[in-house]
């Protein structure tokens, strides 16, 4: 693809910490390359506002690989920008176009509350996490685990859900602030395996409840979370989950 | 929300059923002795019951769904992705769901309410006397405004079912690789077809059509 350079008008969300009003900032920023990452794009603008003496946009970032689940941003309203099954770290200038103007804003949701700037507390998906998205293990030798035989297809879909890397775009996109792809994901992974198993029904009832006690809201089906999640997480694990919630609601013994 | 949908497009189907015998030659008897017969008969009216109850259910449900999911996003998005991500009547499931109840209570003060409540001339078939309903749709489609009012009220439907289908199985977690295409499908014709018969009525009342058949009848 053809290199070239764009000058950008950037509406940038600015919010001096959680409970402070925030409001769009716009800023110009000059020849950027088409091969940078957003990100980097970002970096130029933030060392532009230092010299100036200004105080640069925060923003989470940490592997720029695509792998972390760390970076997040809302931009022109598509959560990690509009490349289908991209993080905003992979996402390149080439993008967009010269002259264009791009509006960022934090990933919104009352459960994400705004630390400063783009950056947003995901705390909420590590204490649903914490409420079950685990397995128990005994102390002792590993156990090889190519002594546990697997059918391909379970292993196959385990491995899709577990490529989640929990950034939170599904909660982002969803008009509901759902998180289910997530916790669907989560539940999946492990339900799918033998190593899952035996904890598969308190683990979907802790963590639905523990989604419900952080406030997301409640899933309607529309699927944008599918279309926007950077791992292309599948809303086959949704069904899952619920499958997976109603079996554990019969369970008498829990 | 899911399982009272089901339970509500199951409904929808025996009332297009039952109400289909207007389109036919014979339809005013036939039609009025189907009516009579759901009208009178104590299994139908128990049923009843459970269906009202399904239609509140539902309601204060898919309202209050609407209202909690709305309040967890206090700071709203100044560009949102549309329908690059999403369909239009996934997300205004509440508002097709709102015309829908207004076309229902309008429906309900032209036929239930009158045939609970009287107000309806009475016909004779074999000495046996009973509510001429069809005389109502006759008269209740003879007014251009009501017409529009339930094509509108069908239109909703529609769209309320395109969505509603396929995600009423999706919460009830029956999302299948080889089923749930299929599943899609017969969404996609049901929430056309069903609303389609049922906007024909009133259009069949109002110019008069008749479909010429010799002893069809969609009894039970």
């Amino acid at each position: 693809m053809q290199h070239y350079n764009m000058d950008l008008t950037l509406k940038v969300w600015r919010q001096q910490n959680r409970n402070a009003q925030g409001g769009f900032e716009t800023y110009q920023v000059k020849d950027i390359s088409s091969e940078m990452s957003f990100l980097e794009m970002i970096d130029v603008l933030n060392e532009k506002l230092i010299h100036e003496g200004g105080d640069p946009i925060a923003f989470d970032h940490d592997c720029r690989e695509g792998i972390c689940g760390t970076c997040s941003m809302v931009i022109d309203g598509r959560p990690h920008g509009p490349w289908k099954g991209t993080t905003t770290c992979q996402l390149h200038m080439r993008a967009f176009k010269n002259g264009e103007t791009i509006v960022i804003e934090p990933f919104r949701a009352n459960s994400f509350p705004v630390l400063k700037d783009l950056v947003v507390d995901r705390k909420a998906f590590d204490r649903i996490i914490q409420a079950g998205g685990f397995i128990s293990v005994n102390t002792g030798n590993a156990v090889d685990g190519n002594a546990i035989p697997i059918d391909k297809d379970d292993a196959d879909n385990s491995f899709a859900a577990a490529s989640c890397i929990g950034c939170g775009a599904c909660v982002a996109a969803c008009k509901n602030s759902s998180a289910m792809l997530f916790v669907s994901a989560k539940v999946s992974h492990l339900a799918l395996l033998p190593q899952g198993a035996p904890e598969k029904s308190t683990r979907v009832a802790a963590m639905v409840d523990q989604m419900d006690k952080e406030g997301f809201g409640s899933c309607t089906n529309t699927y944008a979370c599918e279309a926007e999640c950077p791992k292309e997480i599948s809303v086959m694990n949704i069904a899952r989950l619920n499958r997976e919630y109603l079996a554990s609601s019969f369970n008498a013994d829990k | 929300m899911a399982l009272t949908g089901i339970f509500l497009i199951v409904f929808l189907l025996v009332h297009c059923y039952v109400n289909a015998n207007v389109f036919f030659s014979h339809g005013e008897e036939n039609f009025n002795r189907a009516a009579h017969f759901m009208g009178t008969n104590i299994l139908v009216r128990i049923a009843e019951i459970g269906l009202f109850a399904g239609f509140i259910l539902h309601i204060i449900q898919g309202y209050k769904l609407e209202l909690s999911n709305r309040a967890k996003r206090s700071s709203k998005y100044a560009v949102t992705a549309g329908n690059k991500t999403s369909t239009w009547y996934s997300r205004s499931m509440a508002l097709l769901g709102t015309l829908i109840l207004l076309f229902l209570i309008i429906h309900l003060v032209h036929f239930w309410v009158p045939s609970r409540f009287g107000g309806l001339t009475e016909v004779n078939y074999d000495g046996k006397s009973v509510l001429n309903l069809y005389g109502r749709m006759k008269d209740v489609f003879s007014q251009e405004w009501v017409i529009i009012v339930y094509l509108l009220g069908c239109f909703s439907l529609a769209w309320h079912l395109l969505h509603g289908f396929q995600s009423a199985f999706q919460t009830m977690g029956w999302n299948h690789k080889k089923y749930t295409p299929l599943i899609h499908s017969m969404g996609v014709v049901f929430s056309v077809v069903v609303p389609l018969i049922f906007a024909l009525m009133p259009l069949f009342m109002y110019f008069g059509w008749e479909i010429p058949v010799g002893e069809l009848t969609l009894l039970f």
